[in-house]
């Protein structure tokens, strides 16, 4: 176990060393201020920006770490409402398979619209840009917990549910100590691919509204074509989603059961 | 206050109500004739529905009453039309007029138009034929809007690939996909008048997509697009970048167009005149400012940082001072490339929507007189520059002269006419 958990390490370290070289190679061999930064580019910036995390310019200038703050705060206001809506939801449909065949084909066309495109339609109804740019959070985030809770509760083995009849539970009782630990893992893994998904639209939709926040961070650099920020955001961006996964992954080890 | 203070602030407002009533209901002779049938305080309330009466009067007024507010927001596109609105909060116009006013940088025309609307801003930076054009509510929700100063006349150019080197006419140009920053734009317009004037069918012949400026550049030189008819600094960027080459700066289609404007929802300045009155003087004091050639040093200085254009300074100097490299090798000095003059001419307005209905933007037939009188504050303007001792032209509308195309002359009294004289038109 341990033999394998070194080699996998030694691969990856490998694999990362030798996409640096080759990006430094790549870089290198163009002439300077014209196409691709290198990595130590990348770097010099990466310090820079890390040094002041949280300096504040004005409206429009803003140190990384507040831009940081403005989408991670964003993403826990719309991730959070949407995945309590839609935890209630798919418990509703779960629990009733003539509801959820009723409502499915809506939820199928729904489902596959990129949340930013509502963004007008928020705009134009909730007149303001803030708010509009956590509704798209809240829409992204919501049908995949939705569709898992559905499922999950769908699939809860009879036999728990029959004994909860038997003993008279209060709705609520069952609720919280047969269905929701029971669709639990399902729920989990829905949160997490939400999450995600909630973590690429955050960055889009700051792009449209401006303002705050790490999306419009990228466009203001990308107006500037400064590329090794742009770079430095990217890798900064994926890092803070893996932390997100992380967290919840952990989450789902804990609620993980066997029947 | 002064009692005498408050007869002549009355006297003022009056005299800004007949003048008024003498530009909108046509002459001596027509305001009595409808006083007459409709009652004087009637007459008052139906001008005021149609027309900014209060803005106008409280741009009238020499000593502004206090402010309704004091923190304002004001929305920007980072060009370098904008300029004037921009620099005013570094160089501190605003602050001298008593307003603490934030300058907030918006990705695109259509969030500066709908953060505007909605009130996240108090006033904004608008290309001049927008405020025309949500007025009438196309390509928009209709809202009363005042446009009380132009930013900037000048300062666009069409800049094409490096790959289009050797295209001397628009005639070469079928088949090319071009951007522009908005369909309600100068820019817009002025690509469709050149095209078209070589023959070149605009909705034809190539293809005319918004893109905001800021992403031009990337597209063009990811090849996206063949060339753009944009703001400053992004013609300018695209020759640093070494990706394209100015082929025609605005000034050589229409010497001294407008194009950036200073602008507000009517109810802004109907609800907040001192504001308003305030932060047009603030405007106006920095576009004189800017005006002057031996600032432009200074003030590219001032809007290069992150905070505002977020551009090099190089690069910002050369569009500003007019001494730049073209992208073909030339080196050039254009010192009217870009110019700063705030006259709010209602000619302008005219010929705006002479081409919002050739292009088809507009499809109903709509007094261009009235329009242009309600949302180019023209007389709100010359009050307020003349307040700040500067220069002011007299009457409210000229002919322009353009130095390329057919007909050379627009005359604002002849809009029809003048729409009937081109070949390829929608209307």
């Amino acid at each position: 176990m341990r033999r394998d958990r070194l080699s996998v390490i030694a691969a990856s370290t490998v694999l990362g060393l030798t996409a640096l070289l080759l990006w430094q190679a790549l870089a290198s061999g163009q002439p300077a201020g014209r196409g691709i930064p290198g990595p130590m580019a990348v770097a010099v910036t990466a310090g820079h920006m890390l040094a002041n995390p949280f300096y504040n310019n004005g409206p429009n200038d803003k140190g990384i770490g507040l831009q940081f703050a403005a989408s991670l705060g964003r993403l826990a206001v719309g991730w959070t409402v949407a995945s309590l809506v839609a935890i209630m939801g798919g418990v509703v449909l779960g629990l009733s398979p003539t509801l959820y065949r009723a409502v499915n084909p809506y939820v199928q066309v729904l489902k596959p619209v990129s949340p930013l495109a509502w963004m007008p339609l928020f705009l134009y109804t909730i007149k303001d840009s803030s708010q509009s740019a956590i509704l798209v959070i809240f829409m992204s985030s919501l049908w995949p917990t939705l569709a898992n809770t559905a499922f999950g509760v769908a699939t809860i083995r009879r036999d728990y549910l029959n004994v909860a009849a038997i003993l008279q539970l209060t709705w609520w009782r069952r609720l919280m100590t047969v269905i929701l630990p029971a669709a639990a893992p399902a729920i989990v893994a829905g949160l997490r691919i939400s999450i995600g998904s909630a973590w690429v639209a955050i960055v889009a939709a700051e792009m449209l509204i401006g303002g705050t926040g790490i999306g419009y961070f990228v466009w203001n650099e990308w107006n500037n074509l400064a590329l090794t920020s742009v770079i430095f955001a990217i890798l900064a961006i994926g890092l803070i989603g893996v932390l997100l996964d992380a967290g919840l992954s952990r989450l789902a080890r804990r609620l993980a059961y066997i029947e | 206050m002064s009692a005498e203070g408050d007869v002549t602030r009355a006297r003022l407002a009056e005299a800004a109500e007949r003048a008024i009533g003498l530009a909108v209901l046509g002459g001596r002779h027509g305001r009595r004739e409808f006083i007459e049938r409709v009652g004087a305080a009637t007459a008052g309330a139906a001008l005021a529905s149609v027309f900014p009466m209060r803005a106008v009067q409280a741009l009238a007024q020499e000593k502004p009453g206090p402010l309704e507010k004091r923190d304002l927001k004001i929305g920007f596109i980072p060009i370098t039309c904008a300029t004037p609105i921009i620099m005013a909060e570094p160089m501190g116009f605003y602050k001298k007029q008593g307003l603490n006013v934030q300058v907030l940088k918006a990705s695109s025309w259509a969030m500066i138009r709908d953060i505007s609307i909605n009130g996240e801003t108090d006033a904004t930076h608008m290309l001049s034929p927008m405020p025309l054009a949500i007025s009438l509510g196309v390509g928009s929700q209709s809202v009363p809007y005042v446009m009380p100063a132009v930013e900037n006349i000048n300062g666009q150019a069409i800049t094409l690939h490096i790959k289009h080197k050797g295209v001397k006419s628009a005639a070469e140009m079928k088949g090319f996909k071009f951007g522009v920053p908005f369909d309600y734009s100068m820019h817009n317009f002025l690509l469709r008048y050149v095209l078209a004037e070589d023959g070149v069918d605009p909705d034809r012949d190539v293809q005319i997509r918004a893109v905001p400026p800021p992403e031009m550049v990337a597209n063009l030189r990811a090849g996206n697009l063949d060339g753009y008819l944009a703001p400053d600094p992004f013609n300018q960027r695209a020759v640093f970048e070494g990706v394209g080459f100015i082929y025609m700066l605005s000034k050589d289609i229409w010497p001294g167009h407008p194009c950036c404007a200073f602008a507000a929802k009517r109810e802004f300045a109907d609800k907040m005149p001192n504001t308003f009155k305030a932060t047009l003087l603030s405007i106006l004091d920095a576009t004189q400012y800017a005006r002057d050639r031996s600032h432009r040093k200074e003030i590219a200085a001032a809007i290069a940082p992150r905070n505002f254009l977020n551009q090099p300074v190089e690069v910002l100097e050369q569009v500003l001072t007019g001494v730049f490299p073209d992208g073909l090798g030339n080196n050039r000095n254009v010192p009217d490339r870009i110019d700063f003059d705030p006259f709010p001419y209602q000619s302008m307005a005219v010929w705006i929507l002479t081409q919002l209905k050739r292009w088809g933007y507009l499809k109903t037939d709509v007094s261009y007189r009235k329009i242009a009188d309600e949302v180019f504050l023209a007389a709100g303007c010359r009050e307020a520059m003349r307040a700040l001792g500067q220069k002011a032209p007299d009457g409210n509308a000229v002919k322009h002269t353009f130095a390329l195309g057919k007909t050379r002359v627009f005359d604002p009294d002849r809009p029809e006419e003048y729409l009937k004289s081109f070949a390829i038109s929608r209307a």
